[in-house]
């Protein structure tokens, strides 16, 4: 057995359901006090991660071991762990109070405890109004911050959501995301958090995870997810707008660095190295803001298909020559229109490459 | 109202007239009716004249009638709680998507489906001393048969178990949708706050299933004080009126001894006790609802 880790950590976990293998060999170490994030697409086995961390779920091979103890054999309330449900799952039949208290005095804390536990985490919370009220009478955003609080009022070892804030309505979603962050920094909680939406990823992360197919497909902080996804499907999962990907032949230039010749003809000259890139048909990638729309020049053009105003930004969204569509970040309002004709110019020095099989190759990271 | 709301309030009416007329025919006017009859002396080849309460004061002095009314309280008690127990136990152990909980699910309910006169057929078989299949255990282990129904003590809790054989379906089905409404994710946030078994039952199954326990309740208490098929073919009342329940009392009086403005006073009887029994479980809602 290897060194006993403070945090939490997957050793070889095997799960599947009938014949559906859900993970194959997943090893991963998620330290104390991390808000870390799974993020991927409904059905892609992230909740089914949750579950085997909290016990409602058992593993058919493999370890987990939380702060030093092997939890994987334990029955869920003896983990020391403590979730908060995507439908918040509170008990109907008891007030706020209660369902605070319920679990404690399971725990056997003493009452007096409770009671100063339950003040103490109404407060951070500030649902003191309804303690004495049945979850029914509350509205979304405060039956949320109850399931919080009943996870939070156990001080567990390791805090568990399930896209808590994926029935809130916009404005609150918003306003408790800020929350939620400022809780965890306060809080010092280690937490795993699963989510289908990438802001929220961004945002609350100090590392992400994505998972597609029950496959971990990257594992790094928000900006690295981001600035060097590791494969095709992660550049095209987070971000705004879906990262631009358009093939072309791969040359190797004369200074040790990428060319792609699109369709159309046009050369694009990238940062990328070729040490070690095999010539041939290759993907590159650009993010909205790395393409730039100009009049019409001869070079590399296209026709406007639609524009998507969003106020501070536009995403203009335009048809090549040769039929693929890139979309194009514009501060502000565009004066675009659909039909115009414009050239489009490549920012090289951002891109991306893509071999056939979507692995990722990126620009050295800036000394 | 204003004269213009007036005639569209009556178009309205029209809706609910086949509904009402039909009500007011076959309910309300024979209710009406026997109300009226329970104030006259009337036998069926239609003497009649009117007596006031004289035979309700009549009932009071009744020793059949009072050992009547006995037996159907009784036979309540004996019934309505257990049915519930045994529906919720066994609704408990059947929710779940197995096949054998299915499979054993159709099996509870299907006792529901025979009519009265095949369930008789069938405990007669079961209970009775000579040949009977309990009687056919009771020989092999040297003891003497037991007379179910001819024993005053045991005759009617051994209707009570047939009944409660025979009813079990329905009240079972109507729990196990007031289970199936809680969410699962409430009882693994139970699971996760440790919560025992009994705990769980207590606090957050118990209180789903309440409003079913109530309805079952109110509907078991009038059905069970209408009991009248089961006695009336396994032992025609006897042994000495021990299993006469008010129903068959009401049958006798009216069709053997034709004294029908009685039986109409022993039937607004049963139709008061019936009423105040189904609201005790309805006063026990609102107490719960005044208390959330």
């Amino acid at each position: 057995m290897g060194a006993h880790n403070q945090g939490l950590e997957f050793r070889h976990v095997v799960k599947a359901y009938d014949d559906l293998c859900v993970f194959e060999n997943l090893s991963l170490t998620i330290g104390t006090g991390e808000f870390f994030v799974i993020l991927g697409p409904s059905g892609c086995g992230k909740t089914t991660l949750l579950r085997l961390i909290a016990g409602l779920e058992k593993v058919d091979g493999g370890e987990i071991w939380l702060n030093g103890r092997a939890i994987h054999n334990q029955a869920a309330g003896d983990r020391g762990v403590a979730m908060v449900f995507q439908d918040y799952a509170l008990y109907p039949h008891m007030t706020v109070s209660e369902n605070l208290a319920f679990g404690l005095r399971n725990m056997g804390v003493p009452t007096v405890e409770i009671a100063a536990r339950i003040a103490d985490t109404a407060k951070i919370l500030a649902i003191e109004p309804f303690l004495d009220k049945r979850p029914s009478k509350l509205s979304g955003g405060q039956q949320q911050r109850v399931a919080l609080g009943r996870a939070l009022v156990k001080k567990p070892d390791l805090l568990l959501m399930d896209e808590p804030l994926s029935s809130l309505d916009p404005a609150l979603r918003l306003r408790t995301r800020r929350e939620l962050a400022q809780l965890s920094r306060s809080l010092s909680a280690t937490v795993v958090m699963v989510t289908h939406d990438q802001v929220e990823a961004m945002t609350l992360a100090s590392r992400i995870m994505v998972m597609h197919d029950h496959v971990v497909q990257q594992i790094g902080t928000p900006l690295e997810i981001f600035m060097r996804p590791a494969n095709l499907f992660v550049a095209q999962f987070v971000g705004a707008t879906p990262m631009n990907v358009l093939a072309g032949q791969l040359r190797n230039g004369s200074d040790g660095l990428a060319e792609m010749t699109l369709a159309g003809g046009a050369v694009v000259k990238t940062a990328v190295p070729t040490a070690n890139l095999s010539e041939g048909l290759w993907r590159i990638g650009l993010r909205a803001e790395h393409v730039m729309l100009t009049a019409p020049d001869g070079g590399l053009s296209g026709v406007v298909d639609f524009v998507e105003r969003l106020g501070e930004q536009s995403w203009v969204h335009v048809r090549l020559g040769d039929g693929s569509e890139v979309v194009a970040a514009q501060a502000g309002v565009s004066a675009l229109q659909a039909g115009d004709a414009v050239g489009v110019t490549l920012n090289g020095a951002q891109a991306h490459l893509f071999d056939a099989a979507g692995a990722a190759y990126h620009a050295p990271e800036p000394a | 109202m204003t004269t213009r709301g007036a005639p569209k309030g009556w178009g309205n009416l029209l809706f609910a007239l086949p509904f009402l007329a039909v009500y007011l025919w076959l309910l309300v006017y024979p209710l009406l009716a026997g109300i009226r009859l329970s104030l006259y002396r009337a036998n069926l080849f239609g003497g009649e004249h009117f007596i006031g309460f004289e035979n309700y004061a009549r009932l009071f002095r009744d020793r059949t009638f009072i050992q009547a009314l006995g037996n159907s309280l009784l036979f309540v008690v004996l019934t309505v709680p257990l049915l519930i127990v045994l529906a919720l136990g066994l609704a408990l152990a059947l929710n779940r998507g197995t096949r054998f909980a299915g499979f054993m699910r159709s099996v509870v309910f299907a006792s529901s489906v025979l009519s009265v006169t095949v369930l008789t057929i069938i405990w007669r078989q079961i209970l009775v001393p000579d040949g009977g299949l309990i009687s056919h255990f009771s020989r092999l282990i040297g003891q003497t048969p037991v007379a179910f129904l001819n024993d005053p003590k045991l005759v009617l809790p051994s209707l009570a178990i047939i009944t409660v054989w025979w009813s079990l379906g329905l009240p079972m089905i109507l729990f196990l949708s007031a289970l199936q409404q809680a969410p699962r994710s409430v009882y693994e946030a139970a699971a996760l706050d440790r919560a025992t078994p009994w705990s769980i039952f207590r606090r957050i199954t118990l209180p789903a299933v309440m409003p079913a326990v109530i309805l079952v309740a109110a509907y078991e208490c009038a059905l069970q004080f209408q009991v009248f098929g089961q006695p009336q073919l396994l032992t025609q009342g006897g042994p000495n009126g021990a299993s006469r329940p008010l129903v068959l009392y009401i049958y006798e009086t009216g069709f053997n001894h034709w004294d029908i403005g009685y039986a109409a006073a022993a039937s607004q009887m049963l139709f008061a006790l019936i009423l105040v029994v189904s609201l005790v479980p309805q006063a026990g809602r609102w107490l719960i609802r005044g208390r959330a």
